[in-house]
């Protein structure tokens, strides 16, 4: 089952903040295989999304070092009109926000047109149409012919999303990359397109990398997840042993904060502290021990890397041996104003 | 008779148009919505985007002008809040969904907490500055930032600012409208954590207002679900989450993730049951207009919105 569809190696982002560089993706290893749902999730802030805009190069002021290989090549040293011939073809993205991700001024069927377009010059006009009919029948739109003629301003929010992955999907890519598809829609809508996303990743055999803050659209999505904390992946693994047996301080400490449907928490999880800004992150040591303060020192790596601690499971540096969460009675109590 | 009521609550917005602007018709936002709250207790209201949820919410507060219905607050008219006295006021407070837009930026952390102290209390400098830090202490910041502007906190931060000035004056009743949506899960574990503190030390009621059916499971002892501006489904938690009777609940119910990975698949059956069941039955539960039917019990506290049997 593992043919790799993408390998990243090493991969560091920076942004220039005040004539310096400083890593919002830093030493990020990963492989996506054919017919596999790799989702990353972690905090905002965490680098998860820059990770996505740098496979698709779509940062414009970024430093990017290390190896995007995608088909045979490095995607970090082709030039944008190489990339262009990739991206939209091989590689397709759906946006957060289907709204700003459309162009208000062009008809539906004409902005889907036109990366048909794009990677083949030769098609006719009226295949054309007929794929994008196609193409809209087939992420689940009703009246596809008059959806055609359409602005994106006439349509639901769930509709707009539908177009975008339509769009997306458009050259049958092998690689879909999803940057939270559903955080701007109402929760039966994000049922549905979540629905629709593992219903085409089936058909097309691609590989998925979906972006998300959501726990809840991790358990029932991901066929492996990577959980990102400041810029590093801290834990992968396949879902069933994230979940079950998460090792990681930051991973449990985030399966403890959310309120789940399913069973009776009198109290949720709190992080100390907040994530630190891309300027104060700590590059030595581990990045999640200032937030877990009541684990000694000597737990923690001196330059953490993940250990495979058993098949395909990684946890970086090796503070999860001695990690317990703090007792109820440790916390401060706190006095009523009278 | 119950801490706050709400009977047959109705918010129609005008839509204007033509060459007067004349009113063309009428957006019923919230249209015949009723229940009651207890003291001490949370009452979760949900929906999906455009159900009236938030409307409901700012129309009790004053903030949308109610164009039919009743809203009792401990035995007293509040209809028109506006008109009521300035004590009732200062009872009823509301924290905002957006942490970012709620805060003035321009004004300093100790002049947004102090406003409505200086508004109902007469306090010298120094006591409003020792209020304003006793309050910033009570919801986790430290006193020395009262001199900081918003801008300089973090989202979770600033939702306690903006919980800090709902408390200042000791309300009974705090509407909060999607206080944790635009947060990270681990702050919002951290302002719904500190809700329920605050709830249990200063015995606070509150509506709260959200579209996350996981929060509003942990936080509320009644839920109303909306859909259309009426209510489909209310009851205790147990009655929505264990007992859902109307087919738009089960659809709400069955769409949320579920966390343990092994359930997946008898999840999406579930979801696609639910799905046809929800296509095929629309007609028997909403009615011509595709609006929710009047409320029947069910059960002492469970209320369904089913027609008329008979």
């Amino acid at each position: 089952m593992s043919e790799p569809v993408l390998k990243i190696n090493h991969l560091k982002t920076s942004f220039r903040i005040k004539d310096e560089y400083f890593a919002a993706v830093d030493d990020v290893s990963l492989t996506v295989n054919k017919n596999e749902l790799l989702a990353i999730v972690g905090e905002s802030g965490c680098g998860k999304s820059a990770l996505a805009f740098s496979i698709m190069n779509l940062h414009t002021r970024a430093k990017i070092e290390g190896e995007i290989t995608f088909k045979g090549q490095n995607l970090v040293n082709l030039s944008t009109a190489e990339l262009n011939k990739l991206r939209g073809k091989n590689m397709g993205m759906i946006f957060q926000d289907p709204l700003t991700a459309l162009n208000p001024l062009m008809i539906i069927g004409d902005q889907i047109g036109e990366i048909l377009l794009i990677h083949n010059k030769n098609m006719a006009v009226n295949e054309r149409k007929q794929r994008v009919v196609e193409l809209l029948t087939k992420v689940g739109i009703p009246r596809p012919e008059h959806v055609y003629t359409q602005y994106p301003h006439e349509l639901s929010g769930g509709m707009r999303q539908r177009v975008v992955i339509a769009m997306a999907i458009a050259n049958n890519p092998e690689l879909l990359i999803a940057d939270e598809p559903t955080t701007a829609l109402d929760v039966t809508i994000q049922s549905q397109i979540l629905d629709l996303i593992k219903d085409l990743k089936e058909e097309s055999h691609a590989g998925v990398i979906l972006i998300t803050h959501d726990l809840g659209v991790v358990a029932e999505m991901a066929d492996r997840v990577a959980v990102m904390y400041a810029g590093q992946i801290v834990e992968i693994a396949d879902v069933y042993t994230l979940f079950e047996n998460p090792l990681h301080p930051y991973t449990r400490s985030l399966l403890n904060s959310v309120p789940t449907t399913n069973e009776e928490q009198s109290k949720l999880h709190v992080i100390q502290g907040v994530v630190p800004a891309l300027q104060n992150l700590p590059r030595e040591g581990c990045r999640f021990g200032p937030r877990i303060p009541w684990i000694k020192e000597s737990a923690h790596e001196k330059n953490p890397v993940l250990h495979e601690v058993s098949p395909g499971h990684f946890v970086r540096c090796t503070c999860y041996k001695d990690f317990h969460f703090p007792h109820e009675d440790k916390e401060e109590k706190q006095h009523v104003i009278s | 008779m119950s801490f706050l009521e709400i009977d047959d609550l109705k918010v129609h917005f005008p839509i204007r148009g033509g060459f007067f602007g004349r009113t063309l018709a009428h957006v019923k936002a919230v249209d015949g919505v009723s229940f009651s709250i207890e003291k001490g207790k949370t009452y979760g209201l949900v929906g999906e985007s455009g159900s009236g949820k938030t409307t409901t919410g700012r129309a009790i507060i004053g903030l949308n002008k109610i164009t039919s219905g009743r809203v009792t607050f401990e035995g007293k008219e509040i209809t028109d809040l506006r008109r009521a006295s300035k004590d009732l006021r200062r009872d009823i407070q509301m924290i905002f969904q957006d942490p970012y837009s709620s805060l003035n930026p321009k004004k300093r952390v100790i002049d947004i907490i102090a406003e409505p102290l200086r508004n109902y209390e007469k306090l010298s400098k120094a006591e409003e500055t020792k209020r304003v830090q006793e309050l910033l202490e009570l919801v986790g910041l430290s006193p020395e930032s009262i001199l900081k502007y918003p801008h300089e906190f973090s989202g979770g931060q600033r939702q306690r600012i903006g919980i800090a000035r709902a408390i200042a004056l000791k309300p009974k009743l705090i509407i909060a409208d999607e206080p944790v949506s635009a947060l990270d899960v681990s702050v919002q574990a951290q302002v719904l954590n500190f809700m329920q503190e605050i709830q249990k030390e200063l015995g606070l009621t509150y509506l709260f207002i959200s579209h996350d059916l996981g929060v509003i499971k942990h936080m509320c002892d009644h839920i109303g679900i909306m859909y259309k501006g009426r209510h489909v489904e209310s009851g205790t938690t147990k009655d929505i989450f264990e007992n859902p009777q109307h087919i738009y609940t089960k659809r709400l119910v069955a769409a949320i993730p579920d966390i343990n990975p092994r359930n997946r698949n008898e999840q999406l059956k579930f979801r696609q049951d639910v799905k046809q069941e929800y296509e095929q039955a629309f007609d028997q539960y909403f009615d011509d207009e595709g609006l929710a039917y009047p409320l029947q019990p069910v059960s002492d506290t469970h209320l369904v919105a089913l027609p008329e049997r008979g």
